[in-house]
């Protein structure tokens, strides 16, 4: 939860006119993105703490969802760190 | 049926290449298509492409660099939105062309090496570009782009995986793509010589797979079976006409960079019509397109919407018919042109390679 996230330089995330969603592009590859991992994907434009994100993500969806947006958050985050499209920072 | 969306703009920007590797998947008559296309043309049909829905745009050719007006292309495909990918095998570069590539619209670069020593590249591309490949390599990462090195395996060089992994993590590559050659093009005429044996194949793919667990988050390792010794076709191109467009240096638009080698077949040009009508409404694409067209094994088969009946050009070239199931699949009644030339790749060929002509001297 400590630790700090940003989107990999070599990724653009950017707002889709033909499916009215946000897609994660990356060399010659892309993820179309439900809207609450655009929200997360959002806050990692610039690095943040994963704690940070949660709060931001709590603030949108309110408090009673938090434990199930802290394993959300958590399990989209591991998964594109797997792929290098997130990378830890120094905090 | 309705067309799909397409993602991914392939521009074959020119067929002109410095290097004449033997497994080059550009049609054996490159002379008949010499003719290019303007960056305004390119252009234009960038946006046509980005108005049909694709988002990721691949220049390639030939050798990319070899056209003068790529950073007005590469600008242009900013002003839509693509991310760009430079498929290019890194000759000629300079840091001034990079930087100036990068800050036109150029998104990723991947760069191609034939082997992990400059003698087993130059025995596969026919001419020496080692140091200027490294050198090519080092700016990448100077200048901050993403790299993907891409290495095409067969029989020469399967055994050197190990110092290509190596190569990679040298180079700072983000991905590295360990690709098998595809039995088309130039790489079907050198079959005999680079068609690798199974225990070749075996070895280099646990290699890769141990480096793929090793190198997770840091480096992509992606290792890519020959559709000969898979069992099952690959998903050309994910569909005939489903997820990409070509575009041929002379303006042929096409469903995938072989298939103005089948007869009868009028592709459309988009130096007369436009992408739009070309990838929703002519015979051409939409002909192999969904599963109407589908023979038997096909038709029937739990697969067939994996791999979409494997590749039209390979089906037409091994066994005559564009329109027959892949032979690289283990119910194809074709299978037995596949089986014998494995069989053939466990005696070593001293055929002679037939080098990619078309040369360029720059």
């Amino acid at each position: 939860m400590e630790s700090v996230v940003r989107l990999s330089p070599k990724t653009r995330l950017r707002f889709d006119r033909h499916s009215g969603k946000h897609m994660l592009l990356y060399p010659e590859h892309g993820i179309e993105l439900s809207q609450t991992a655009a929200d997360v994907l959002g806050l990692c434009t610039e690095a943040r703490a994963v704690a940070a994100i949660i709060d931001g993500l709590v603030e949108k969806y309110g408090d009673r969802e938090r434990d199930a947006i802290t394993r959300d958050v958590v399990e989209l985050l591991q998964g594109l760190a797997d792929r290098g499209l997130i990378g830890e920072v120094e905090p | 049926m309705t067309a799909p969306r397409p993602y991914t703009l392939v521009a074959e920007l020119t067929y002109r290449c410095p290097l004449q590797c033997v497994y080059c998947s550009n049609p054996l008559e490159l002379a008949r298509h010499r003719s290019e296309i303007d960056a305004a043309t390119w252009v234009r049909v960038i946006g046509e492409a980005e108005a049909l829905g694709v988002v990721q745009l691949n220049l390639t050719g030939g050798e990319p660099l070899l056209r003068t007006d790529l950073e007005t292309i590469a600008a242009g495909a900013r002003r839509h939105q693509m991310y760009t990918n430079l498929i290019t095998s890194g000759v000629p570069l300079s840091r001034e062309r990079l930087v100036a590539l990068k800050d036109a619209g150029i998104d990723a670069i991947q760069l191609s090496v034939q082997d992990a020593t400059r003698e087993g590249s130059e025995r596969i591309a026919g001419v020496d570009w080692w140091r200027e490949k490294l050198e090519a390599a080092r700016l990448v990462a100077e200048v901050g782009l993403p790299l993907t090195l891409n290495v095409v395996l067969h029989r020469e060089n399967l055994g050197r995986v190990d110092r290509l992994i190596e190569l990679a993590e040298q180079m700072g590559a983000h991905r590295l793509e360990l690709a098998n050659t595809q039995y088309l093009g130039w790489a079907l005429a050198n079959r005999a010589r680079l068609l690798p044996t199974r225990s070749q194949l075996d070895r280099a793919r646990d290699l890769a797979d141990k480096a793929r667990d090793r190198l997770r988050g840091r480096m992509e390792v992606l290792f890519v079976l020959p559709d000969y010794y898979a069992g099952f076709p690959r998903a050309c191109m994910d569909g005939w006409a489903r997820r990409f467009i070509v575009v041929a240096p002379d303006g042929l638009a096409l469903p995938c960079h072989e298939a103005h080698t089948l007869p009868g077949f009028r592709f459309p040009n988009v130096r007369d019509e436009s992408l739009e009508v070309a990838w929703n409404d002519s015979e051409a694409f939409r002909r192999f397109r969904g599963e109407e067209w589908m023979p038997e094994p096909c038709k029937s088969c739990d697969k067939r919407h994996i791999d979409f009946g494997g590749c039209r050009c390979q089906a037409f070239h091994l066994a005559g018919d564009a329109a027959l199931t892949d032979p690289a699949c283990r119910f194809s009644p074709h299978h037995g042109i596949v089986e014998k030339a494995r069989e053939d790749a466990e005696t070593e060929s001293t055929a002679a390679y037939k080098y990619r002509s078309l040369r360029v001297v720059t």
